[in-house]
């Protein structure tokens, strides 16, 4: 394990006001380092989704400190200007209907998350293809996102949220379309890119089946951190 | 890699149904372009086949396409005399309700087709007369067909409009015309087909259509009126004569008025067909307005449709010129095909409609132009639909 690349201290965030107010997130402080595949769970309305939002940057806390890959990203407002230049280029995103674009076939989805970032269009396919190897779904290279199985696109998925070699991935319910053999496939995938790459990798599941896959599983409760508990996942 | 084309091209099916759609709607606007534009120039048809820079009419008149027009038939030379007159010639201008009576050979058969193919005898057929003297301004513009008159009695050059053959036989009035020759786009501001005819036939129809009230008069012994009248005198000036200068001088002679050539097409748009003008553009103006708001909404659906892949793009770091991009270029090629297919359909089925489409280069890009700021204007509804949605859709959150 590096560094920690996910660090958040005494995060909260609310919503509404006077007695209507719901406070989603108190006090979160979490750490995921480079290499490691924490996991996210909890009830509904536990704040899973509001952390996820937080790290991702789409949802402002109300207090507390964020770093990511490093750099404070807020502590008493957003200290970076550019927060979609900061998700292209140090998040990348895991859904749990793959949510890729279905007019543009698999090498295309990933290069577009490159093109995005400034690779230029040939070099991005080029490397799109190598990733979209090295993740074994090379033949589906050029098959349009509704001709590929629920495995082979969230394999194609997991190519486009490592595209920019980007420091955290936030997966939401990554294997919750999967049947279990897929699952177990697909996380094993993000151990090894995790490995591989050092990337902070932060899933959030309700998946029991692959609870036995992750390094940490952080427990969420009432917006609070009820348990962070290493696990025996296998190296 | 351009995200608008490649949506397109995935649901080419949609994009070109949703363009057929549109292209009717534009397609009417369109054509009601060139409807407006063919009422303006079908209303300056006339006035400018007969090539006439002065109209001497009835005093206290704006002639005889505004109002009645009648002035004794020696006008002619009074206004020929004029200094700074080349050529003047009068005319008589009459709506009249004709019959199709064949062909001399065909009536006696029984039998007459027309230029389609269609049975035409017996058939009515409404025609704007217009009476001049040979060798005198009034005459018709180059014939297309026949040959241009001669100057015999019951001869008749007609507008092809008519769809009659050169040949063809047409009562008025109790009296037979032959067709010599035929002339294109020289129609009356109602549309109707010109015909000109000898001034003395003219002038013959008009004493023979006179109201009965007239004749009632004449039988009671009352004073013949006399046929010696025409609607108008038209003349031809010398290059160096002034136009504006000579009318002041007819104005003042008594019975009479006078009106340059631009003061008779200004007659002639600004009151004589401003209604049917103004209906048109109002209708063309609400057109574009409905186009504008059904672009708007299908790009407003569109954009809502793709609402996940959005919100995917913003979550993994689009920029909003790309969403931008997306949206307007696809509201832009959506108006681009549509317009041009409304453009093929129009000019392809312009000569179906009865009165005439007039479209040129200047008129379609016009249009052009007008459909292309509809369509930018109408995607910012879905811009902002789209800039508003929360990437967190995406996660499902």
């Amino acid at each position: 394990m590096s560094a920690p690349l996910v660090e958040l201290a005494g995060i909260a965030k609310g919503f509404g006001q006077g007695e209507a107010r719901v406070q989603a997130l108190t006090d979160i402080h979490l750490s995921v380092s480079g290499g490691e595949v924490v996991g996210l769970r909890g009830p509904s309305g536990s704040g899973k989704s509001t952390l996820l939002n937080v790290i991702a940057c789409i949802l402002e806390p109300d207090a507390g400190v964020m770093r990511l890959a490093g750099e404070t990203v807020w502590e008493g407002g957003w200290r970076i200007k550019d927060l979609r230049a900061l998700r292209r280029t140090r998040i990348g995103f895991i859904f749990q209907f793959h949510n890729l674009l279905p007019f543009l076939d698999a090498t295309d989805n990933v290069a577009l998350a490159m093109t995005l970032a400034g690779t230029p269009l040939a070099e991005a396919r080029r490397r799109a293809r190598a990733l979209l190897d090295h993740l074994d779904v090379g033949r589906r290279a050029h098959a349009m996102p509704a001709k590929l199985s629920g495995g082979e696109a969230q394999r194609v998925a997991i190519a486009r949220a490592l595209a920019n070699r980007p420091a955290i991935i936030l997966a939401d319910e990554p294997t919750a379309a999967l049947d279990s053999e897929r699952a177990r496939v697909v996380m094993a995938l993000l151990r090894q890119v995790a490995r591989e790459q050092g990337v902070a990798v932060l899933v959030v599941t309700h998946d029991e089946k692959i609870f036995d896959r992750f390094d940490r599983m952080v427990s969420l409760r009432d917006g609070r951190i009820e348990a962070d508990q290493r696990t025996c996942a296998p190296a | 890699m351009n995200l608008a084309l490649r949506d397109i091209r995935h649901k080419l099916g949609r994009f070109l149904l949703t363009c057929a759609g549109l292209a009717l709607l534009l397609g009417v606007a369109l054509a009601m372009v060139g409807i407006y534009r063919g009422v303006v120039e079908e209303a300056l048809a006339l006035s400018r086949a007969l090539r006439a820079e002065l109209w001497v009419v009835e005093g206290g008149t704006r002639g005889p396409f505004a109002e009645a027009s009648r002035i004794p038939g020696d006008t002619r030379e009074a206004v020929a005399r004029l200094a700074g007159v080349r050529e003047a010639g009068s005319v008589t201008f009459q709506t009249v309700e004709a019959r199709v009576a064949g062909t001399a050979a065909a009536s006696a058969a029984g039998a007459f087709r027309d230029e389609t193919g269609r049975e035409r005898i017996g058939a009515s057929l409404r025609l704007q007369l217009v009476g001049f003297e040979l060798d005198r301004p009034g005459g018709p513009p180059a014939t297309v067909a026949g040959r241009p008159p001669g100057g015999a009695r019951r001869e008749m050059v007609l507008d092809r409009s008519a769809r009659l053959p050169v040949g063809a036989v047409v009562e008025i009035a109790g009296l037979r015309f032959t067709v010599v020759g035929l002339t294109a786009r020289t129609v009356s501001s109602g549309g109707d087909p010109l015909a000109w005819i000898a001034l003395r036939d003219a002038q013959e129809i008009q004493f023979r259509l006179n109201p009965p009230a007239a004749r009632r008069a004449q039988a009671a012994g009352g004073a013949a009126p006399s046929q010696d009248t025409v609607n108008a005198v038209i003349a031809r000036l010398d290059p160096a004569a002034d136009a504006a200068r000579l009318a002041e001088e007819l104005r003042r002679w008594k019975h009479l008025a006078a009106l340059t050539a631009a003061e008779q097409e200004e007659v002639l748009t600004r009151s004589v067909v401003e209604r049917a003008r103004r209906q048109l553009g109002l209708f063309t103006v609400v057109l574009l307005l409905v186009s504008g708001v059904i672009v708007a909404l299908i790009v407003y659906m569109l954009t809502m449709d793709k609402l996940r892949e959005i919100a995917t793009l913003k979550l993994i770091g689009a920029p909003d010129r790309t969403i931008v991009a997306l949206v307007m270029q696809q509201a832009l090629l959506m108006g681009a095909a549509s317009f041009a297919l409304a453009t093929a359909l129009v000019l392809s089925g312009k000569d179906a409609f009865p009165r005439r489409v007039a479209l040129g280069p200047e008129e379609v890009a016009g249009v052009g132009l007008v459909v292309f700021a509809i369509c930018l204007l109408a995607s910012l509804l879905g811009v902002r639909a789209a800039l508003r949605i929360d990437p967190a859709k995406a996660l499902g959150g």
